[in-house]
Formats: C-alpha cells, structure tokens, sequence
C-alpha cells in the first residue's frame, strides 16, 4: 500500500517531464527553476519516505492483535528523541532556506542574464483578453504572438491597462504579475529557436481562458527579417488600441507596423486612450465582440 | 431609485437550467422538511432544544451539521469543475459556459473554507472544548449563539445568491480590480462581501468567547500544563481568529467603500493600490490556514493517544510546537505573491520564513509518530483517518515547502499544482480531521456510535478519492496548466483531467458512504447505543460523564490531578470527585440569536440589493431586539440540590 | 457588544485552595472576571481591525492623484479643540463609573450626561471638518488619500456615535433597572470602550493630523 502511495506521489513528476511544461526548459531561468525544484523535493523526500515508511511500520507492528509488540502505556518523552526531532526538520530547513535565499537572488526576475547576444526589450501590455507586445526598437507591435531572437536575453517590462494579470511561459521559467499603473520587469531568454506556449496565469475574468499566446523563438537573422516585414503591417494608431482595449478575445494573433513610441509609459501612467465602450450595457458590461479586425 | 433598489425579475437566473433545477430541488427539500416538522409538530421540540438552545454542545452539532450540508454544496460545485473541466479540450468547450464556470469555482473555495472547513472546526471546537475543560459552558453561553446564528445567516445569504442574482466571478479572494464595481457590476461580489462580514462577525465572536472560555474558565486543577492538547490547539486557533478575523473586516470593508461609494481604494482610478488588497487579504488569509488545521492538529493528537492507548509523546514540544506556528502564521503572507516583483530579499525573507513553519510542524508530525510507537493500536474509524492523515499531509507539506522556495514557485504558482497543493493539506488535513472529530464525538453527543462499515467504506473512498483527484493536477501543474481554466487547447491534460475526474466521483461515493452512515447509525442507534459514556476508552474529561451529557456537562465538576485526567482516575490515581453537590446556576434559553440573525439576513439582503429602506428597518429591528434583550434578558436558572439528585441518580 | 448580553455561569470554587480563580486551580472565573476579560479581548481585536485602517492610510497617504494633501486640508487648531473635548470625555467617563461603582444615580447622570456633551462635541467638529472638505471638491472618491482618510476618520466617529447610542442606553437601563450586577458589567465595559476610543484618537491625531501637516 505504501509502496502504491508513493508511485502516486512520485508518478506525476516522472511522467510530467515529458510535456511542454516547467520540467521541459528551454532557457536559463527555467533550467535553473526546474534544478532548484528537483533539489528541494530530493532534500524533503530524505525525511518525507521515512515519515511515510514509519507510519506504515508503526501502525502494523503495534496493531492491538499484534502479542510480540511491547506495549510501553506510560512512554510519552524522550530528551534525545525530542532534540532529534526538531533538529531534522531544522536541518533540512536550513539546506533549503539557504537554496531559496540563494535562489531568489540568482533568479531574482530583475536580475539581468549573462550572455553574449545583444539583449532585446519587449514590453508586455496585459488587456481583456489579450497580450499586447511592443517592440520599441523595432517600433512593431503584436497581439498574442512574441517574437523573439533565441539565444538572446529579453528583457520585459510589463503593464496591464486593466485588471490584474500574470503574464507567463512556462518552459522559459518565471512569471510574474501585470497591474495596471505599475511597471513589472522580468527577464527570460530562450536557448534555441522554437515556438513555446504562453499563457495568461491569473484569473482576468470571462475571457480568461483564451488569453494565451505563442513565443517564438527565431534565428537572430530570422528575427531581423521578421521585424522588417513587420514594419509593413498597419500601423496601431489610436483607434485601434481603443478598439484593442475593449473587452473581448481576438480570434488570431496580430500585427502591427508602428506603434506610437510612449505607448507603455502612457498606458503605465494611465494616461493612454481608453478601451472604445460597447453599446450594449449588458449585466457584466462585457462584451464578446471581438476587437482588433 | 426604485422601490426594490436593483432587484427584478431579472434576478432570477430562469434560462439557466442547471441552477432553475438545483433551486427547484432545493425548494422541494426545504418545503418537505418544513412541511414534516409542522405537521409531526416537531416545531416546538426545534425551538426549545435547538433554535434557542445556549447550550454548548448543541451549538456545536448545528456547527457540524451546517458544515455537513455546506459540504454537499460544495462538492456539487467541485464535480461539475470536475466533469466540465475532463471534456473541456480543444474546440469542445464543456458544458458550463464561462459566466457560470467561473461563479463554479468562487463559490467552491469561499463555500469550502468559510462554510465548511470553518464551520465544522468551530463545531468541534464548541462542543469538546468546555467538556474537555472539565466546565458547564462556555463563557459566554448567550454570544454563543449569536455567533452560531451570524455564521447561518452568512449562509443563507451567500446561497440565496444561487437563485436570486448570481454569485461573484472573481475567485474566492476576489481580487480588485477585477472585484471593483467597473469590472464586476453584478450582485455577486455584494452577496460575497456582505454574507462574508456576516459571518465573519459570527466567527471573531466566537473567537473571544473560546479564548476567554480557556484562559479563565477552567475546572479546579486543570493548570495551563494538564490542559488536552486539542484545548491548546483551540486556544491557538481562535487566539489567531481574533487577531486575524479584524484585518478581514477591514479589508471588505474597504472594497465595499470602493465598490458602493465610490471610494479609491484598490482602483485603478485614483490612486488605489490593488497591492494592498492582495497584502492585506493575505495577512487574513495565511494565519487563516492555520485557524482551520491547528484545531485539526488537535483532533489527531487527540485520537491517535487514544487509540494507542498512551499519553501523546512530548506534550511540552506539541504545545510549543502549536504556539509557534500560531505566531510565525503571522509572518508569511506574502509568500502568496512572490510574484508580484517584491524583489529578491523580501521574497528570501518570506521563503525562509515559511520554511521555518516546517519545523514545528514536523515535530508534531514525529510526536504523533512517537505517539503510536509503544501502544496498542485499535483500528477504529477515528485512527483511520489518522492514520491516513499523516503521510497525506506529509506530502502536503512538502509540496508546499516547495512552493515557498521563491524560485519554484515563480513556475508553479497560480497553477493546479498550487491547487493540488491546498487541497492536500485542506483535505488531508482539516476535512480528515473534521470526520475523525465528527466520528469520535459523535457518541458522546448522541449516545450511540456511527455505524463502522460505512465509517470504513468512507475512509477508503475519501482517500483513495483524494489522491486519485489531486495526483493528476500536481503532474498538471508541473506541465503548466494554469488554474481556473474553462477550456484548454492542450489534448496531453485530457486523460489527468478524466483521472482526477473519477477520484472526484470516488469522493462522492465516500460523502455518500457519511450520509448513509448517518442514516444507518440513527436508525440501528439501539444495537449502536453506548451506555457508559466512554466507548473508546478515553483519556480526557469528556468521557467522564454521561452520553449525551446533561445541560450541565458535569453534575461536580471534576478536580483536575493531573494531564489526561481521565486516565490518571481510572487509574485510580486522582480520587473520584469527593465533593458534595452543590447547586448549578445554568443559563436560560435565548431567542436573541435567532431573532437578531433573521433581522441581520433581512439587512444583508437589503444592503446587497440596495433596497436603502429595507436597510434602515432592518437595523432598526436589530437595534430593537438587541434593546430588548437588554432590559428582558432572562436571568438563570438555578437547578438545586435535590433537583440535580433526581436527575443523576448516579452522582 | 460582547459581554453585556452574555451570562457566563459561574463556580467559585477557590476556597481554600489560595489560587485566584480563572488560573487553573480554583475552578471557572466569577462572571465579573470573564466579562470584562472578553471585553478586552473585544477591544483588541477592534485595535486590530483600526491597524488594518491604519496600514492602508499609511500607504494611501502619497496616492493623492492631483488632488490636495493632508498638509493642504487639515486645520490642527479644530482638530486639538476636538481632541481635547475627546480626552475630557475620557476623564468624566472615569468619574461616571467611579459614581456607578458607588451606586450614587444622580452624579452618574451628570458625569454620564458631561461625556455625552464632549462626546457630541467631538462629533460635531468631526462631521463639521468632514462636510467642509467635502465642499471643499476633497471628498472621499477624489482620490485614494482622501478614501482612506475618511475611512480612517469615519470608523473612529462612527465608533464615538455607537458609543453615544450606547452610553444612553446605559442611563436608561441605570434609571429602569437600577445598578445591577448585569448593569455595572455593562458600564465597565463602556467605560474600558471610551477608552480604547481616546487611545485610537491620539494614534490618529499623531499619525493622521500631526504627521500630515508636517507634509
């Protein structure tokens, strides 16, 4: 039975590895989460298998039906078993307070990643329901596709011109949250080209569900090829973010050829445009009109 | 302004079948019950033994019968997640729409924790506290039902909500902004805040009244350090509700400021910081958490020395152990949002403080280890759970160990493996407490034991429903699936999702084992009956008298010699209670609670729906009664000495 | 509201044993001892809740979204004429229960009567300073400043209003009932609750009115 018990326990993280998860990385930070994450469940398993094991043992050996076992009705303390007991879990504790404290500063979503490649900003704006991303080198736009050199640091700066969010690609590593008047910083990178999912981590409200995104990861060169055929598309002018801004879900990822330069610090600063209004005022206020055609 | 402030026809969800069914079901229920008690005349019986009873220990059973029934709500909630979420993939996107979906899983979590974890603690709490204690009462007998009624009536209005107006869709923690009037103009929000300071008015005064109930209501020799562990462990638990509770107060009350008046509080608009909801609900939350598993802590350390047959091994660590976690829960919060870009040396504080929670807890782990080491184990269904308690919640623990290392929950937080990782201790860890309390208690409170098979086949079904639903959404989270999700593209979840489906069906078997234990139990209560008052062989002062005991617990109240006091006078160490009787001055019956919990719904409901002179007349009312029962409040009633003798003839 | 509808039983069995009832071995406290106890841990969790204010005025405080700051609204001469009448009330609340301990009816009346007057006083000046600021465009939804200084003011006040209510229900209860066990628990416990009031106050004027026109 407790053998059984702990396949359950033990199963998930074997077989989980092998999808598009937090146990498939594909950049720095993720690696270094999912070694953080193995480390730690190791260190706990030392004392969470023999727990396990001893329940097992304790509760058969001294079944009532059980004559052999010695019945001790008065044994209720013991120095050394006491000074035992706390100082293991204190041990283990200390092993990982010091791989977390550790751990929070070597992966601290600011601190910047060593590499040889130039790094790229990305500005991450969080809507109902979608992600707009705005490359202000590149002076290109997108919504629900991020486009990004592989091999290269990305650093993100990221917003939410509406409620609260969390913007995250789980094979990339960390998330971190989107609040409206506020400006989050999060640095990923990823090792090599590839399309990852994204998703949207905090719950937003009815169109939460479809407010995913896919990363990919092109060629340095690809990615230079990519922003100048970006720069054809139409431009986001100002009726378009408000169209972008209203509530609803966009069918298909978009593009756009320039965006006004200041647009993040305008949206972090609430002063950008606002969200066109529906004329519907339904219950929720919400409408399912999909913006952005 | 309306007559009926926003209240309508429209209220009424009548194109959503699901919910017009269930409320019809309801309706027949309630009708039916309604109807049976009327025409058996049982009406009076309710009135005088339960509505307006002040007595400890039936106060504790509607505690526990409420939590029962909430628990059935609850759970209809969880399955339908459950099947919506195992056939949600891809381009077929379930059966609940996304309106209804998302009200499913706010109502699951504020239903689970504030109406059924809570509650059924609190239960336990008043009913075996006081016994355990060796006293008559609690404190303050009258507040008690109060507190009790405020909790039903927080109740009664968040369910209303299922059939007049909708519940909130914003999680159980309804973060702003999306909680603030421009993203959530519905009711539902207002029923969660009202229903919410309702009861939670009910539970801080509950809190004092179990607090000062241990601190000064003791019988004569139980020192601080003769006191049963569970006794320690409600100290700590409403010591924390106390502290806690206010600071939740507060903070509704603030998003309510927002929400009604307009204020800025958490808005985007204006200067409101969302962050200092999410800190400050969290300052709640977490001590929280331990408000609901330090009692369930308690009820292990009671049932497993009992059916070791020992004393629990380290009783001064096992106190120590529980006070501390009762500060340091104070101390964690924020490790709910290292994602919100604190920065690294506020997060590594965080971490390494909530990893520090580990160590007492694990002591009390090893405690109950030692505890079974040495004694002669009786399978009964109370060690069942027990026994199926430790090493659930020894993963629980773990894998919430690892989510306070900052850097893995960077990938795991918000995702159902977080999920995973509360319903392992909440489930592992206050439910099976809940049912080990509720199945060793019960025939102290009634007088015959639950029936054993069913109690078994629950055990098995629970547990083996628990790991079967929860396994999958750790594996899940692990692949990145996110919470609250509707629908999803991934076709690698489906089969998780289908497994934790059928451990969710395999739960359903089990809380349809309990109600079939229940059935069976009250009608075989004869050949179940326990004549001696102590059918398990107990250590602590509420197997000292009779099942069910008298309105006044004891006819002398026992003189305490030493810790497990029970065991030290079958022992024949402490003398069997000398004294003479003397007179009992026992409280009188109070219609307060009841009266004063009807004109709070009417306030609540009013307040919700914006019915402004609907809000005055029902203040007004409260007002009245509290006045009355101020100048009529009766006095006690004082049972003599020869009355007591008739009454227990065997003291 | 805690401890004057309650009715604790109670057993003092400290006889002979020399323990202080309530502390283990003399058995349960005397009501007296339990009701005022429970009131106190009332008031702690009430302190609680304040702080949870507090804590969210502190952080509001700078969010003044273009609108005006504390330094510019506060009047501290009006605010010390309230404070003092508070910190009088304070004093006449202790000699009206010194007078209900000694079960004189009429100077309890009069000392009940003179922390009323204060009380009604400090309201006054408080609704007053709060109407003003209001005309003045600086109401509670100009911005998150002013949402959680009213708050911060408005729950103080609204507890010096419940407390009125309170006070006069006492007198009624004095003049009907007479100085009954159950009454001079009550007004014990008032009394302990206008206290907490002026401790609230003073942290307020420090942190709220002293610290805001500092800027």
């Amino acid at each position: 039975m407790i053998a059984a018990r702990r396949w359950l326990t033990l199963a998930p993280l074997a077989l989980a590895g092998c999808s598009a998860g937090v146990l498939d990385p594909r950049g720095p930070v993720a690696r270094g989460e999912k070694q953080i994450l193995l480390d730690s469940v190791a260190a706990m398993l030392l004392i969470v298998v023999p727990v396990m094991l001893a329940t097992v043992a304790f509760a058969w050996w001294f079944r009532a039906g059980n004559r052999r076992a010695r019945y001790r009705p008065d044994w209720d303390y013991s120095g050394k078993l006491e000074l035992l007991i706390w100082s293991v879990p204190a041990m283990i504790v200390l092993f990982l307070g010091g791989t977390g404290w550790v751990g929070a500063h070597l992966l601290d979503p600011r601190r910047p990643i060593p590499a040889t490649a130039a790094p790229i900003e990305v500005q991450v704006v969080a809507l109902d329901w979608k992600w707009l991303f705005l490359y202000p080198d590149q002076r290109v736009a997108t919504v629900n596709r991020l486009v990004v050199p592989a091999g290269a640091p990305i650093h993100f700066r990221l917003t939410s011109a509406t409620v609260m969010n969390s913007f995250f690609v789980p094979q990339l590593g960390s998330q971190i949250y989107a609040m409206a008047g506020m400006e989050a910083q999060l640095r990923l990178a990823a090792d090599r080209p590839g399309r990852y999912p994204g998703i949207a981590a905090h719950y937003s409200g009815k169109g939460f569900s479809d407010m995913t995104f896919t990363v990919d990861a092109l060629p340095a060169a690809q990615f230079t090829a990519w922003a100048a055929r970006a720069r054809a598309a139409p431009p986001l002018d100002e009726a378009r973010y408000r169209q972008l801004a209203r509530r609803g879900t966009v069918p298909a990822p978009l593009m756009f050829g320039t965006a006004p330069p200041r647009l993040f610090d305008a949206i972090v600063a609430q002063r950008a445009p606002a969200a066109e209004r529906p004329r519907d005022a339904s219950n929720q206020g919400e409408s399912d009109a999909e913006a952005g055609k | 302004m309306t007559l009926l402030g926003r209240l309508s026809w429209d209220a009424i969800p009548l194109h959503e079948p699901i919910v017009m069914v269930t409320a019809g079901v309801l309706f027949v229920v309630l009708l039916g019950t309604g109807a049976t008690v009327l025409l058996k005349g049982w009406l009076p019986y309710l009135w005088r033994e339960w509505i307006t009873s002040v007595d400890h220990k039936r106060i504790g059973v509607m505690y526990c019968l409420l939590a029962l029934v909430m628990l059935i709500r609850g759970f209809a909630d969880a399955l339908m997640m459950r099947s919506h979420q195992a056939m949600a993939v891809g381009a077929g996107k379930g059966f609940l729409p996304p309106d209804h979906y998302d009200q499913i899983f706010s109502a699951h979590g504020t239903i689970m924790i504030f109406f059924v974890a809570m509650p059924f603690m609190i239960g336990l709490m008043n009913f075996a506290v006081p016994l355990q204690l060796g006293v008559r009462d609690v404190a303050f007998p009258t507040l008690n039902s109060v507190s009790f009624w405020l909790t039903a009536t927080g109740v009664l209005l968040i369910n209303t909500s299922l059939v007049v107006g909708e519940f909130a869709r914003t999680g159980w923690l309804v973060y702003p902004p999306l909680s603030e009037r421009a993203f959530s103009p519905g009711v539902g929000v207002d029923y969660y805040l009202w229903a919410l300071q309702i009861s939670g008015a009910g539970t801080l005064l509950g809190g004092i009244n179990l607090v000062t109930t241990i601190l000064k209501m003791r019988a004569p020799g139980m020192r601080y350090t003769r006191m049963p562990i569970f006794c320690w462990t409600a100290l700590a638990s409403n010591l924390l509700i106390v502290a806690a509770f206010p600071i939740l107060t507060a903070t509704l009350a603030m998003l309510t400021l927002d929400r009604y008046l307009g204020f800025h509080f958490f808005t985007n608009e204006a200067g409101g910081n969302q962050m200092l909801f999410v800190n400050l609900i969290w300052a709640w939350g977490h001590p929280e958490v331990y408000i609901l598993v330090l009692p369930a802590f308690g009820v292990f350390s009671e049932v497993i020395a009992t059916f070791s047959g020992k004393p629990l091994f380290g009783y001064r660590s096992m106190v120590l152990a529980t006070l501390a976690i009762c500060i340091l829960s104070f101390m964690v919060w924020l490790h709910h949002f290292f994602t919100m870009g604190a920065g690294a040396d506020v997060n590594g504080v965080f971490g390494v403080m909530t990893m520090i929670i580990a160590v007492p807890t694990g002591v009390k782990v090893f405690n109950w280890l030692f505890t079974m080491y040495g004694g002669r184990l009786r399978f009964e269904v109370p060690m069942l759970w027990a026994v199926a308690f430790i090493p659930t919640f020894v993963v629980g623990g773990m894998t919430g160990v690892l989510l306070a290392v900052p850097p893995a929950d960077f990938v795991l937080h918000n995702s159902v493996f977080l999920v995973a990782h509360f319903h392992n201790v909440i489930i592992g860890g206050v439910l099976f407490a809940a049912f080990a309390g509720y199945t060793y208690w019960f025939p102290k409170a009634f007088g015959f034991r639950l029936h054993d098979g069913w109690g078994r086949a629950a055990v098995v079904l629970w547990v083996s429903g628990f790991y079967l639903a929860f396994m999958p959404l750790y594996a899940l989270g692990l692949m990145g699936m996110t919470r609250r999700l509707q629908h999803y593209d991934n076709p690698a979840w489906q089969p998780w999702l289908i497994a934790a489906w059928l451990g969710a069906l395999l739960i359903l078997g089990g809380i349809a084992s309990l109600a079939m234990q229940l059935y069976v139990s009250v009608r075989e209560r004869r050949s179940l009956a326990d004549e001696s008052g102590d059918p398990w062989d107990g250590r602590t002062l509420e197997w000292a008298t009779r099942s069910p005991p008298p309105p006044w617990n004891f006819a002398r109240l026992p003189q305490v010699e030493g810790r497990d006091a029970l065991a030290l006078m079958k022992r024949g160490e402490a003398e069997a209670t000398p004294d003479p009787l003397e007179p009992i001055e026992m409280p009188r019956n109070s219609a307060y609670g009841f009266v004063g919990a009807f004109f709070t719904y009417i306030t609540g409901f009013a307040l919700v729906w914006q019915i402004w002179w609907l809000v005055v007349l029902g203040l007004l009312a409260g007002f009245a009664t509290t006045l009355w029962i101020a100048w009529y409040q009766p006095g006690e009633r004082e049972i003599g000495v020869e009355e007591l003798r008739a009454l227990e003839p065997a003291a | 509201m805690s401890g004057e509808i309650a009715d604790p039983r109670h057993e003092d069995r400290s006889g002979g044993k020399g323990d202080p009832p309530g502390h283990g071995e003399g058995g349960p406290a005397p009501k007296q001892v339990t009701v005022a106890f429970g009131f106190w841990i009332f008031l702690l969790s009430d302190i609680i809740m304040f702080s949870g204010l507090f804590a969210s005025y502190a952080v509001l405080a700078p969010n003044t979204a273009g609108g005006p700051a504390g330094s510019e609204l506060f009047e501290l001469r009006l605010v010390f004429v309230e404070t003092l009448c508070l910190l009088f009330s304070s004093f006449t609340c202790g000699v009206m229960s010194i007078m209900a301990v000694k079960q004189r009816a009429g100077a309890t009346y009069l000392w009940a009567g003179l922390t009323a007057l204060l009380g009604l006083s400090f309201l006054a000046i408080e609704l007053y300073e709060l109407t003003h600021l209001v005309l003045e465009g600086a109401g509670p939804t100009r911005s998150a400043f002013l949402s959680a200084l009213f708050t911060l003011v408005g729950a103080h006040g609204l507890h010096v209003a419940a407390g009125l209510a309170w006070l006069t229900v006492m007198m009624g209860q004095v003049a009907t009932l007479g100085f009954t066990d159950a009454v001079q628990r009550r007004l014990l416990c008032f009394g302990l609750y206008w206290h907490a009031l002026d401790i609230i106050w003073v942290a307020l004027f420090t942190v709220v009115y002293l610290y805001g026109v500092m800027g």
